[in-house]
C-alpha cells in the first residue's frame, strides 16, 4: 500500500527502505519523540519529505492530489479533537465536511456501541471524558469506511479493559472491511497481539 | 442662520484650557502622562494646520492628480497602520492580501459612491472626493485590523481541529469556515453597532461638521445616511476580500498548515 525509499525529513526522520501492506494491521512501536507521529503525517501528506519519496498505490504521495489522499487514507491524532456539541453531531460532521451523504442514526447507534461508547447521540461533548473523546473519534473515522486508517495511540487514554475490547473491535472492523490499518500504539502487547507487521522506530529510524 | 460662526484665533486658543485642566488633574494625581499629553496636542494642532493649508491647497488646484495621490496616500497609511495595530508578526503573503484587500475593496466602494450615488462632477472634485474617501479608508482600517487580529488568533487557537479536520480529507476551506466566519462577523460588527447607535447615541463627525457650518440637518443627515451605507459597503467589501484570500496564507499548496513561517 505504502513504501518508503531514503525518505528524511530534517532531523527527525532517515529511514532507508519501508513496507505497508495492504489490509494488513501494521503497529509501530517506539519510545515517544522518535518519530513515530511524523511519520503517519508523511503518509497521510500532512506532511513532505525533505529527500526521499513516499509511494502510495506505486504513486509519490507528491503527485497526488492532497485532498484525495486524505479523503481514502485518513488520520487520528493522539489527542482526540472534537468539532461540534453533541456526540450525534459530532459522528455526522465528518461526512458534512466532506460533503457526503450521512449515515441513518441506526448506523451511527452501532458504531458507538463496537467502540464501547455507552452515550446517546444528544450527549454533550462536553461531558465525555478523554478516553470517550477518543473512543468518539474512533467512531467517526471508521464510519467513513475510508482504505487507510492512520491511528496515532487510539488507546493512550483507555483503562487496560476497554482499550482490549476497542482494538479487538477494530481489527475486526480492519479485517473485515478489507481496510489498511496502521497504528501507533505504547502496548508491545497490542502489536504482539493484533500487528500482522510489528517495527519499532527508534530516534528517527527502523530498528 | 445660515452662515457658519467664525471662530477666532482667541476663541480656540481658549479650548485649549481643557487641556491645562487635564494637566492639572494628571499632574495632581501623580498619573506620569505630561508628556504625552503636551506631544499630542501639539502634534494634534500641528497635524490638523498642515492639513488645512494643504487641503485649501489641493482644493483651489482642484486636479485629479493632487485628488489621486492624496487618497494614495491615506491607503499607504491606512495600510501601514493595519500592519501596526496587529499584534505579533505578519507574513509576507498576508500582508501582501491585506495591501490588496485594502485597495481593492475600498476604491471600488469610494468610485461607486462618488460616480454612482453622490454623480460627482468632475469625477476628482477634491472637496468631496478627499474627505469622503478618508472616511471609507478609515473605517475600512478598523474592520479590517479587527479581522486580521480574528483570524490569525483563531488559527493559532484552533491550530489542532484544523489539523484535525485535514487529516480527514477536508479542505483548508472547510476546516477553517468558522474561523472565518467569525473573522468578518467581528470586523463589521463596530460599523452594525455605530449603524444602530446614529443619531440617538451619538451624531455623527460629517453631520456635525456640517451642521455647524450652516447646512440645514435634513440635508445633512441625507449625506449622513447615504455615508453610512457607503461604509457599511466599503467595510464588507474590504473584509470579504481579506478572508477570502486571507486563510490561504496559512496553508502551502499541498494543503498543508503552516503558521510558523
Amino acid at each position: 500500500m505504502f513504501s518508503l525509499e531514503n525518505v528524511k525529513f530534517k532531523d527527525v526522520l532517515d529511514i532507508k527502505e519501508l513496507k505497508f501492506p495492504a489490509d494488513e494491521i501494521t503497529c509501530i512501536v517506539g519510545p515517544s519523540g522518535g518519530g513515530k507521529t511524523t511519520l503517519l503525517k508523511l503518509l497521510n501528506n500532512l506532511v513532505s519529505v525533505d529527500e526521499g519519496q513516499v509511494l502510495y498505490r506505486g504513486q509519490d504521495v507528491e503527485k497526488w492530489d492532497p485532498i484525495e489522499l486524505r479523503q481514502e487514507v485518513i488520520m487520528i491524532s493522539q489527542q482526540p479533537v472534537t468539532f461540534t456539541e453533541t456526540v450525534g453531531q459530532e459522528l455526522q460532521v465528518g461526512f458534512e465536511m466532506t460533503g457526503r451523504q450521512v449515515p441513518k442514526e441506526e448506523k451511527l447507534k452501532q458504531m458507538m456501541q463496537q467502540m464501547q461508547l455507552d452515550k446517546k447521540l444528544s450527549t454533550s461533548v462536553d461531558l465525555l471524558s478523554g478516553g470517550e473523546k477518543q473512543r468518539l473519534a474512533l467512531a467517526r473515522s471508521l464510519l467513513l469506511n475510508r482504505e487507510v486508517l492512520l491511528l496515532d495511540e487510539p488507546s493512550s487514554a483507555l483503562d487496560q479493559a476497554t482499550e482490549e475490547k476497542v482494538i479487538q473491535q477494530l481489527a475486526n472492523y480492519g479485517h473485515h472491511n478489507d481496510i489498511t490499518l496502521i497504528m501507533v500504539t505504547h502496548s508491545l502487547n497490542i502489536a504482539q497481539n493484533y500487528g500482522d507487521n510489528t517495527f519499532e522506530v527508534k530516534e528517527g529510524k527502523i530498528v | 442662520m445660515n452662515q457658519a460662526m467664525e471662530l477666532s484665533l482667541y476663541q480656540l486658543a481658549a479650548a485649549y484650557v481643557f487641556i491645562l485642566i487635564l494637566l492639572a488633574i494628571v499632574k495632581l494625581r501623580k498619573i506620569d502622562h505630561e508628556k504625552e499629553i503636551i506631544l499630542a496636542t501639539i502634534r494634534m494642532t500641528l497635524q490638523l494646520v498642515i492639513v488645512g493649508y494643504l487641503l485649501t491647497y489641493i482644493f483651489q488646484q482642484n486636479h485629479y492628480a493632487f485628488t489621486l495621490i492624496v487618497i494614495f496616500i491615506m491607503e499607504g497609511f491606512a495600510i501601514y497602520n493595519i500592519y501596526q495595530r496587529v499584534d505579533g508578526i505578519i507574513n509576507k503573503k498576508l500582508k501582501l492580501v491585506i495591501a490588496i484587500s485594502m485597495l481593492s475593496g475600498t476604491l471600488t466602494s469610494i468610485f461607486f459612491f462618488l460616480l454612482v450615488v453622490i454623480n460627482l462632477e468632475p469625477w476628482y472634485y477634491s472637496r468631496y472626493f478627499i474627505p469622503i474617501s478618508g472616511m471609507l479608508i478609515g473605517n475600512s482600517m478598523t474592520g479590517i485590523s479587527l479581522g486580521v487580529q480574528r483570524l490569525i488568533s483563531g488559527v493559532k487557537e484552533k491550530r489542532a481541529q484544523i489539523e484535525a479536520a485535514l487529516m480527514l480529507g477536508v479542505t483548508p476551506k472547510r476546516a477553517t469556515r468558522e474561523i472565518v466566519n467569525k473573522a468578518f462577523s467581528s470586523a463589521i460588527l463596530p460599523t452594525i453597532n455605530s449603524m444602530m447607535g446614529m443619531g440617538i447615541v451619538f451624531l455623527p463627525g460629517m453631520m456635525t461638521g456640517q451642521i455647524l457650518s450652516g447646512e440645514a440637518p435634513l440635508s445633512a443627515i441625507r449625506y449622513q445616511i447615504a455615508i453610512m451605507m457607503g461604509i457599511a459597503g466599503s467595510v464588507s467589501l474590504t473584509i470579504v476580500i481579506f478572508v477570502y484570500l486571507g486563510y490561504k496564507t496559512f496553508f502551502n499548496e499541498r494543503a498543508q498548515l503552516n503558521i510558523n513561517k
